[in-house]
């Protein structure tokens, strides 16, 4: 077997030196009764690589591919363009199989790479300090609510109805187990978004209070003001961000006040990959630095003086403070967080800026001729690549539609993130990107005019 | 105050000439070169990507009058030296496509390229997770496929497919017990969990609101099943294992386990990150689990990237199924389902305890994963666990005169040698031991964990590693057991060959520089 | 001799009803260097035994437990920025915390300088 470099000839040496009898007898203290005499039954006997990949490509040709047809989804997950040398540079051998870098003077490579991430994080976020990245968007949302907690002792969590709902979901099913009290619910039709009403809400036991930015709908709004009412009552403003390319047209979370941003930082590097492996962000002010979750890279010198970087605050987490840590969170999502930082080092302030803006321009010229088909209008005042067509009946029967007729994934109805809220029922997330070819809006445009008509 | 039982006591790094050769102007060595970071050799004007211009004739901008006033301060480079930084980088980590890696507990196995092709096929790379359910009857086919081979391979009736890493994973194990507990209304406080387990279990456990009380090992490195079954009670709500055990030793008296805590009313957790040891040979549903995850990144070969993406599905025993998380795959009606909160009262999902991750899991794992998994077949699997037993108690046999084996006598050891600084010189480590490895070519193995054994050294060498790579690693740790014996000071100042001597990590913990400035 | 002495290595000085609490020399150095020292905030309540502080190596952390009951009064504020002050002068200038003590007779079951010494010896 191609991956077992042990010979028959090996193993016989081997048992001889350890004074065994047989492989089998090596697992003695195994009970008798638990010990298989064979093979687990009802599963495939061992395959050639030609085969797997026959298995494979079968499975595969049965998925829509974004890059193949019109592509309009969002809601959280992103399709751009990545530069081919990124994929190639995170496929090295000491990237793809080095370990968390716990022995640091033979894993600078990983680690110098951590030091660059957490600082493109801190910049692009507005924020003093970054971690080395969590699992993905919705887990970082959940731990900024936790730290913000743990900094206030307080348990009011006052969610914006723009969060994505799979977050909000995954906040509810933790806080159970926390006691934090958490307030939400689904977002309205409307142009702006509930920024406003959520600063009348804040109250003493408020301990934070959650914002997307932009928000599920697509609606960008001004957090200062409500960071200041939340900061007058001593709570903390989590920001999240989800497309992270949008920082590049505007402003950031941390420079509006924000005290704790959190994203998913999936749109640069990291394809869409069916929803996982993403990569989470978080960011945070320096005082609260000891507060947060997750790996935390640091700045030091060798015997020798020179500069080196080593993991460290380890003792916040788990494997150290056992009950006490932090978080129960291990891993990081290493490999994005590369291929995350190589994406962002190919850009630069002025390559994300000018991505950022064909983003946007692409965006307004298709809102232009979406909000021309009969009945159909754009309920944003403001967005940055995605925004929320409200459709004349239920949009999901519409979306189903165009992709089995007319093979174009039409976007994200709402009704699919909310299938209880039927206010909602006609709202289509339309997304569109550097992606996006210049004839698929017009077909877009049409097959929707065909299918309302 | 508890005192630092592991015996690792960490100290300023000691510097010396050693491994100093002549010096160079730019401060390389050959193919050993020094990287600046890149605020120090990008600029904002540099860009590795080519951007149309701006389209004069597009509407206004509908921002909501947020444009940003000023650049991040984030620096480009172009393509060729974006290529040069990091590959320059990537020469300073060790990795397993380099030499064996020897991590207790940690499962460094070859990861194969096969896995890299197939999780790169545009059918699974490219495609949207919210995408109508009709155009990604592939992907959900992989999850069910993959999910199938894990409860085959532990004889396990339920999965969860959706926990992001192994402690995701623990924490979705130790959910649905809660979740069992509170629908029979018999709330249950504390987890029982053994000293030898790893960090991860206790705090899960604290996380899900139980109170964690450690049950002692026996001089034979296996959880006292007398002071188990001393303190097992109805306000047990679960057991939490591994087996093999962080030692590196099968606990013979699982079947004993599990049948106290069932009749107490609890359940039995196994932390599966030594599934290794026994995939294919061996079920964990017959051994009376009720919950284990499963560390994808180890048993089977995703990439460890440097730190993750992992993969934690959790295998379920009947009891616990109906509590698993959303989203599920099923096939019904020759189709297969995405089962969401819409729908999981019509797929058998109602009393699932909730959504763990936006999503639907670690998909680019599941695709490696099944690679791996259809690769081996069930044949393979066998042979894995195996050759990693085998592997691993000839390196136990061979060292055992060397280093200190605490549990040699107790018979063989499993996927894992477990070695501790008895016999070193006074005043020689572990830790002086493990820098000195990385001079002779390999990445140490699991320092001072687990924390039963002092100064313990816990050795993981895996089935992809050839005899002879074996027996080149036995030599080195030969020769340097017997250095620690003798007290030779130039361990003290380990390593000398690598890009880096001894980091002062308490210098980095005092006063924490975690960004890049100017100053 | 005011100074007085825990199993677990915590030292107490008592002046009236303020005492001042720190861990013993013995104890940081086998904890190693110090990074960081997590202080209660004053005016919290402990109990005997009971967990007030936290010292953190790079590889660990330890409790550190009131060795009697009482009520927080100050902390060693240099501590924040100069952990390393415990590692140079445990039994003065590093110590942790000051508490106003609730019941002086608790100081009875505390071990006198000479006693914690022969336990340390005993240690090995």
């Amino acid at each position: 077997m191609r991956y077992l470099p042990l010979s028959d000839a090996d193993r016989g040496e081997m048992l001889a030196r350890i004074g065994a009898p047989s492989v089998d007898a090596l697992f003695a203290d195994v009970p008798q009764s638990a010990r298989l005499t064979g093979p687990v039954a009802g599963l495939p006997l061992h395959a050639p690589e030609l085969a797997v990949e026959r298995h494979m490509s079968a499975l595969a040709r049965q998925n829509m591919v974004a890059g193949e047809v019109p592509f309009f989804l969002g809601a959280g997950a992103y399709r751009h363009h990545i530069p081919a040398t990124v994929d190639h540079l995170i496929q090295r051998g000491e990237f793809l199989t080095a370990y968390t870098p716990y022995q640091p003077e033979i894993a600078q490579g990983t680690l110098q790479i951590l030091f660059e991430f957490q600082t493109q994080v801190a910049r692009l976020f507005g924020c003093d300090v970054a971690n080395a990245s969590m699992y993905d968007g919705s887990t970082a949302c959940w731990e900024a609510i936790s730290m913000a907690r743990r900094i206030t002792r307080r348990t009011r969590v006052q969610i914006s109805s723009g969060l994505h709902p799979h977050y909000l979901s995954v906040i509810r099913t933790m806080a159970r187990f926390t006691g934090d009290a958490v307030e939400a619910q689904a977002p309205e039709l409307s142009a702006q978004t509930d920024v406003a009403a959520l600063a009348g809400a804040i109250t003493a036991d408020t301990s934070c209070v959650v914002v997307q930015y932009p928000d599920i709908l697509g609606r960008i709004a001004d957090l200062a003001p409500l960071a200041e009412a939340v900061h007058a009552a001593g709570a903390l403003l989590v920001a999240v961000v989800t497309e992270p390319v949008a920082l590049g047209a505007i402003r950031s979370p941390g420079e509006m006040g924000a005290d704790i941003v959190v994203g998913e930082g999936q749109s640069l590097g990291v394809g869409l990959q069916f929803g996982g492996p993403y990569l989470g962000l978080f960011a945070t002010s320096q005082k609260y630095v000891r507060q947060m979750p997750g790996r935390l890279c640091g700045e030091t010198v060798d015997a020798e003086g020179k500069r080196g970087f080593v993991l460290t605050l380890s003792t916040r987490e788990q494997h150290i403070r056992r009950e006490k840590a932090t978080s129960n969170i291990c891993t990081n999502s290493g490999l994005c967080a590369l291929a995350f930082s190589i994406h962002m080092s190919l850009l630069g302030d002025k390559g994300l800026s000018g991505l950022a803006r064909l983003n946007h321009e692409l965006a307004l010229k298709a809102a232009e001729r979406l909000s021309r088909i009969p009945g159909a209008s754009i309920c944003n005042d403001s967005f940055f690549n995605e925004f929320t067509l409200i459709l004349p009946g239920d949009a999901r029967a519409v979306v189903r539609q165009l992709s089995e007729a007319d093979g174009i994934l039409a976007g994200v109805p709402l009704g699919r993130l909310y299938p209880d809220e039927d206010a909602l029922a006609g709202g289509l997330l339309v997304t569109v990107t550097e992606t996006t070819q210049p004839d698929d809006v017009e077909r877009l445009a049409m097959a929707l005019e065909r299918a309302l008509a | 105050m508890s005192l630092n039982q592991s015996g690792w006591r960490p100290e300023a790094p000691v510097g010396d000439s050693r491994g100093q050769g002549a010096q160079t102007a730019t401060g390389n060595r050959a193919l050993m070169l020094e990287e600046r970071l890149i605020f120090e050799i990008g600029s904002s004007e540099s860009c590795g990507v080519d951007l149309p211009a701006p389209d004069p004739a597009a509407p206004p901008a509908r921002l909501g009058g947020l444009e940003r006033a000023a650049p991040a301060g984030l620096p480009g480079l172009s393509e060729p030296e974006a290529v040069r930084h990091y590959t320059r980088l990537s020469r300073q980590n060790y990795a397993i496509d380099l030499g064996l890696f020897p991590l207790g507990s940690c499962t460094m196995k070859h990861n194969p390229r096969l896995n890299e092709k197939v999780a790169r096929m545009p059918g699974f790379a490219d495609v949207h997770p919210l995408a109508p359910q009709g155009a990604i009857q592939g992907a959900l086919a992989v999850i069910h496929e993959l999910g199938e081979w894990l409860k085959a391979l532990t004889g396990m009736p339920g999965v969860a497919m959706s926990p992001k890493a192994g402690a995701h994973g623990e924490l979705c194990g130790l959910l649905a017990i809660r979740a069992a507990l509170d629908a029979r209304d018999d709330p249950r406080e504390v987890v029982l969990v053994p000293t030898s387990a790893h960090g991860t279990n206790p705090a899960t456990a604290a996380f899900c609101g139980y109170r964690v009380e450690e049950i002692g090992a026996t001089a034979d490195g296996r959880v006292d099943m007398t002071a188990l079954e001393a303190r097992i009670g109805p306000d047990v709500a679960a057991l939490m294992i591994t087996n093999p055990n962080t030692c590196g030793l099968f606990e013979r008296d699982i079947h004993r386990m599990a049948e106290a805590i069932h009749a107490a009313g609890g359940f039995l957790y196994c932390d599966g990150a030594n599934f290794n040891a026994i995939v294919g040979r061996v079920r964990p549903g017959d051994l009376g689990v009720d919950a284990m995850h499963i560390n994808l990144h180890k048993t089977f070969s995703t990439p460890h990237g440097g730190g993750g993406p992992g993969s934690g599905p959790v295998v379920f025993s009947e009891a616990l199924a109906p509590f698993a998380p959303l989203p599920a795959v099923r096939l019904a009606d020759g189709r297969f389902h995405l089962v969401e909160e819409e729908t999981q009262a019509d797929h058998g999902h109602g009393q699932s305890f909730g959504r763990l991750a936006a999503f639907h899991g670690q998909m680019g794992m599941f695709t490696r994963a099944l690679a791996y998994i259809l690769s081996h077949g069930a044949d393979g699997l066998a042979q894995v666990s195996g050759d990693a037993v085998l592997n691993a108690n000839y390196i136990l046999r061979c060292l055992e005169r060397e280093l200190d084996a605490p549990f040699v006598a107790s018979g063989p050891c499993m996927h894992e040698a477990l070695f501790s600084d008895k016999g070193f010189a006074e005043g020689f480590s572990t830790l002086d031991l493990a820098k000195a490895l990385i001079d002779e070519g390999f990445h140490p193995m699991t320092m001072y964990f687990p924390l039963v054994v002092h100064g313990a050294m816990l050795v993981e060498p895996t089935e992809t590693e050839s005899k002879a790579a074996l027996d080149q690693f036995i030599t080195a740790l030969a020769s340097l057991a017997r250095r620690a014996r003798e007290g030779d000071p130039a361990l003290k100042s380990a390593p000398h060959f690598a890009p880096r001597r001894r980091l002062d990590e308490t210098l980095a913990a005092r006063k924490p520089r975690l960004v890049w400035s100017e100053e | 001799m005011n100074r007085f002495f825990t199993e677990e290595h915590e030292w107490i000085e008592v002046n009236g009803d303020i005492a001042t609490v720190g861990i013993t020399d013995y104890a940081q150095e086998q904890l190693g260097d110090i990074v960081f020292v997590e202080l209660p905030m004053p005016g919290t309540r402990v109990d005997r035994g009971g967990e007030a502080a936290v010292v953190e190596s790079v590889k660990a952390a330890s409790d550190v437990y009131a060795p009697v009951s009482g009520e927080v009064v100050g902390v060693n504020e240099q501590l924040e920025d100069e952990p390393s002050l415990v590692n140079e002068s445990a039994e003065t200038g590093g110590w942790f915390f000051q508490l106003r003590l609730s019941d002086t007779a608790e100081l009875q079951g505390l071990m006198n300088e000479e006693a914690y010494q022969a336990y340390v010896a005993a240690l090995g």
